[in-house]
């Protein structure tokens, strides 16, 4: 089936010019009043045409600009031969979340950053294809549990249940570990469920992904906070042979300006759970609450800020500005968000930056103050720093202000884990190869190590992770890195 | 699920729970909180731990119906789940040797003193208790304070029991009387916790309250709970519930504490509405059957 007819063939320069193949995707003024995914992704046909611009390089850049290194021609191949299943196990074979990364990675930075076609067109759109196979493969039901081996005996207890955590258990279960997930919060995901919206990854698909680690076998407990309930040591005690921390970086960052408690003033954190986790947009048949004024302000220039002022637009506001202290060339945020947000009406106010909240006599955010700022030497990230143009100051009318400029990592495991060893900004200390931190058998990954990262970093961090517990608990030497393959190259001389 | 193994009305619009979590209580300490949630479409709400009974697992809470989820939860039966009981959040009281402690409990701050009076009197101290409500059929746990401390005085607002006054009107009396007090924790009303402070601030009484502003996870994860403590912003669910009274700013907890004011009110009449005719057709199923 997969031979293309003669006529089909192109050269490799046709294939080049082929033009990238768009996604469709909901009007603006449509999208802004639902909370329904803004792409409808690929159809099969769309697919394929865009799988014929790869040109298959025999040394493929794209490849080594994907940190888990996803067989990117290979499964692109696949594609253009129609063979969508075969192509998502192939992505599948070292990224374990291709429907949610399909859709989340910054590409612009990683794969696509990189393809050769990018130099002089534009780059194959690696993502969306990355995500219609996924999708595909769900949506056909072709998910399989794969057949697993004969259980090892040992127990693993992951906490936290992001994107590093679901990576980390998957792995473990399909080598034949019991595993267990701790959740703090009532649902399973981490920042996917609680704080990416719907329109952008639709809650279900995170849910497959946690259909299919109960079908490997994997037990989650959800609303235990490990720390207080029990702590690290106690998982050890009761049994484990190995405990991974996966637990993000939790901690809303606020400016500390004048002002920053009055009413309205959000962090971004509660703004998007209000709206994510706890369904305030169907209040009231869902119970919690979210207040959305008419004018509301979002500072930051990264996906969080892109995420909250596309939501305070969905639910009502009239104008959704973006607050950022540096030029739009240095917003972090994926530039399909930026796109989107650009689409949807949001306001970019650049170069600014808040320095007091006004308030009125019940408490309630009614101005923000502030100044007008100029790029000057980079900084320690290489970026210009931005600096304060004194007497610039003005007074943007707002009543909702949502606090959008990063987060830390969250004390309570360190706190509560003698031996752990952290950073000075709270980060978990790890040995890169194995995940391992400080303490023996506890191995740690995803946000709660890097900071504030991506979805697939704590991915990967979480494969990297799953090959060290497993060698940790089987007491098979971290050094001996390519032994058994070594051994199996033996065997078959 | 999380099985309420005992529920019944202790007086008006307030009810108290049995529910048993054997893990939690086990980890739990006195001064600690829960976060409750009814069912997939609930609101997480907090509420303090009125009672660990270790040996069989049990958590006592007790809710006042103040608006929708709390009026839902108090319509809830024995043998009915909750969705989520999680915690133990928060810190545990500072419980260590201070010599005479008090302390003051109104409404259903009461039930969460009960476990911290036991811990101080565990811990060598004397202690005195002081409850208050607005009258006698509203005073709850009379009974459980008694035995948890070493002695229990009585404010009610309308005089229709023990001394007719407030909390703080026991409270003045004791440091008039030059008592040795050594240290005072007070939960309750916003607005009772206030006039406690304002009664040891002078006497340089060192005083503990237990905070309760609006949470949603309870982990430090979304910073709802903020409250300004000595001029620097608190997250309540992770660096309390309890600050040094002294310095906490009530007059800003009070305003965040009417954020969403105008929601709760929709949410709750429209509750009332519907438990309203919910009751009517019973009413009316009830008059069917025995005509
Ligand atoms: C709004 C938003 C948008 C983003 N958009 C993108 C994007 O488009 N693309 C991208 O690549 N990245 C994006 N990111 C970043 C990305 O989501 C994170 O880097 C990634 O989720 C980190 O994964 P993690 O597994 O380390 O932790 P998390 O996803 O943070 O999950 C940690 C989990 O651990 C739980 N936990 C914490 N403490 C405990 C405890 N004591 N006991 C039990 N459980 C605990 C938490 O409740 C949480 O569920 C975004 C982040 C945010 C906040
Ligand atoms: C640490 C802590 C311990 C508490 N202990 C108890 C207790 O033992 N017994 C008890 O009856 N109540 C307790 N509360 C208060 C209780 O959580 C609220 O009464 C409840 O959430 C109200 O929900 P509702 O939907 O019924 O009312 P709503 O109509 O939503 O609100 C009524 C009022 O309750 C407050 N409130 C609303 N939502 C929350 C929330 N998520 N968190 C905190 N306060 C909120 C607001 O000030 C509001 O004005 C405690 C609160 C905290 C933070
Ligand atoms: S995982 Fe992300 S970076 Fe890697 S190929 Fe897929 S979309 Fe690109
Ligand atoms: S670099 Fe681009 S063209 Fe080359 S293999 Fe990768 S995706 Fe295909
Ligand atoms: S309730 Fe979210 S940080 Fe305290």
């Amino acid at each position: 089936m997969s031979e293309t007819p003669e006529k089909k063939k192109l050269t490799t320069k046709e294939r080049m010019q082929l033009p990238r193949n768009v996604m469709p995707e909901q009007n603006p003024k449509e999208r802004v009043k639902n909370f329904k995914e803004v792409p409808y992704g690929y159809t099969a046909e769309l697919a394929m045409a865009e799988a014929e611009r790869c040109i298959m390089c025999p040394k493929p850049k794209c490849i080594t600009g994907c940190p888990v290194e996803v067989d990117i021609p290979g499964f692109i191949k696949m594609v253009s031969e129609g063979k969508f299943v075969e192509a998502a196990q192939k992505i599948k074979e070292t990224n374990a979340l291709p429907a949610i990364c399909g859709r989340v990675c910054p590409q612009e930075e990683q794969c696509e950053s990189v393809c050769v076609l990018g130099k002089k067109y534009k780059p194959v759109a690696i993502g969306y294809l990355e995500r219609f196979v996924a999708d595909y493969e769900r949506e056909q039901g072709k998910i399989e549990v794969p057949k697993l081996p004969l259980s090892t005996g040992k127990k693993v207890a992951v906490v936290g249940s992001g994107p590093a955590g679901l990576t980390v258990a998957a792995d473990l279960a399909q080598m034949g570990h019991k595993v267990v997930i701790y959740e703090a919060l009532h649902k399973t995901g981490g920042v996917l469920i609680y704080g990416i919206p719907e329109f952008r990854l639709p809650k279900s698909i995170v849910a497959s992904e946690v259909d299919y680690l109960k079908k490997l076998g994997v037990e989650v407990h959800t609303s235990f906070v490990v720390g207080k309930l029990d702590t690290v040591d106690e998982l050890f005690e009761s049994g484990f042979d190995a405990v991974f921390v996966g637990t993000g970086a939790g901690l809303p960052n606020f400016m500390k300006i004048e002002g920053e408690n009055l009413n309205g003033v959000y962090s971004a954190n509660e703004f998007l759970t209000r709206s994510n986790l706890m369904a305030a947009y169907d209040f009231p048949s869902h119970d919690t609450p979210i207040f959305v004024g008419k004018n509301v302000a979002v500072l930051g220039g990264g996906n969080t800020a892109m995420d909250s002022v596309r939501t305070s637009l969905r639910l009502g506001a009239e104008n959704g500005y973006i607050v950022y202290r540096r030029s739009r060339k240095e917003m972090p945020a994926r530039i399909e968000e930026i796109h989107h947000a650009e689409q949807e009406g949001v306001q970019f106010h650049f170069l600014t930056n808040p320095v007091r909240y006004i308030g009125n006599e019940d408490g309630w955010v009614t101005g923000m103050e502030c100044i007008k700022m100029e790029l000057g030497e980079p900084d320690a990230s290489g970026r210009r720093r931005p600096i304060p143009i004194e007497g610039s100051n003005f007074v943007l009318p707002v009543d909702t202000v949502v606090v959008a400029v990063g987060n830390s990592s969250n004390p309570l495991i360190p706190q509560t884990t003698p031996g752990l060893e952290t950073n000075k900004w709270g980060n978990i200390v790890v040995n890169e190869k194995t995940m391992m931190t400080s303490r023996p058998g506890l191995f740690a990954g995803g946000d709660i190590v890097t900071g504030g990262a991506t979805v697939i970093l704590a991915a990967g961090a979480g494969k990297v992770a799953a090959r060290a517990i497993h060698k940790y608990v089987m007491g098979i030497p971290f050094d001996e890195e390519n032994k058994e393959e070594t051994e199996q190259a033996a065997k078959a001389e | 699920m999380y099985e309420i193994i005992d529920k019944r009305e202790l007086c008006e619009k307030v009810h108290q729970f049995k529910i048993k979590v054997p893990h939690l209580v086990n980890k739990a300490r006195a001064g600690q909180f829960v976060i409750l949630r009814q069912d997939e479409n609930g609101e997480r709400v907090p509420m303090s731990i009125g009672g660990l009974d270790r040996e069989n697992g049990i958590l006592t809470v007790v809710i006042q119906e103040v608006g929708k989820t709390s009026g839902a939860m108090n319509r809830m039966k024995t043998g009915d789940h909750f969705a989520d009981v999680v915690g133990p959040l928060g810190l545990p009281s500072h419980i260590e040797k201070f010599g005479n402690c008090v302390c003051i409990g109104g409404g259903v701050g009461i039930p969460p003193i009960r476990p911290i009076a036991q811990a101080l009197k565990d811990a060598g101290n004397h202690v005195t208790t002081i409850i208050g409500a607005r009258s006698k059929n509203l005073l709850i746990f009379e009974q459980e304070l008694k035995e948890a401390s070493h002695e229990l005085k009585i404010s009610t607002d309308d005089g229709s029991y023990g001394t007719h006054g407030f909390v703080t009107t026991i409270l003045q009396k004791m440091i008039d009387d030059g008592e040795q007090i050594d240290m005072v924790i007070a939960i309750g009303p916003v607005p009772m916790m206030k006039a406690v402070v304002n009664t040891t601030r002078e006497p340089k009484i060192k005083t503990f309250v237990s905070l309760n502003p609006i949470m949603v996870d309870g982990t430090g994860m979304c910073g709802a709970c903020r409250v300004t403590v000595g001029g620097k912003t608190k997250f309540a669910c992770v660096d309390g519930p309890d600050f040094d009274g002294h310095e906490v700013d009530f007059e800003e907890m009070t305003k965040r504490m009417k954020m969403y004011t105008r929601y709760e009110k929709q949410a709750y009449d429209k509750f009332l509405e519907d438990d309203h005719c919910r009751l009517a057709k019973a009413a009316a199923e009830l008059e069917k059957e025995n005509m």
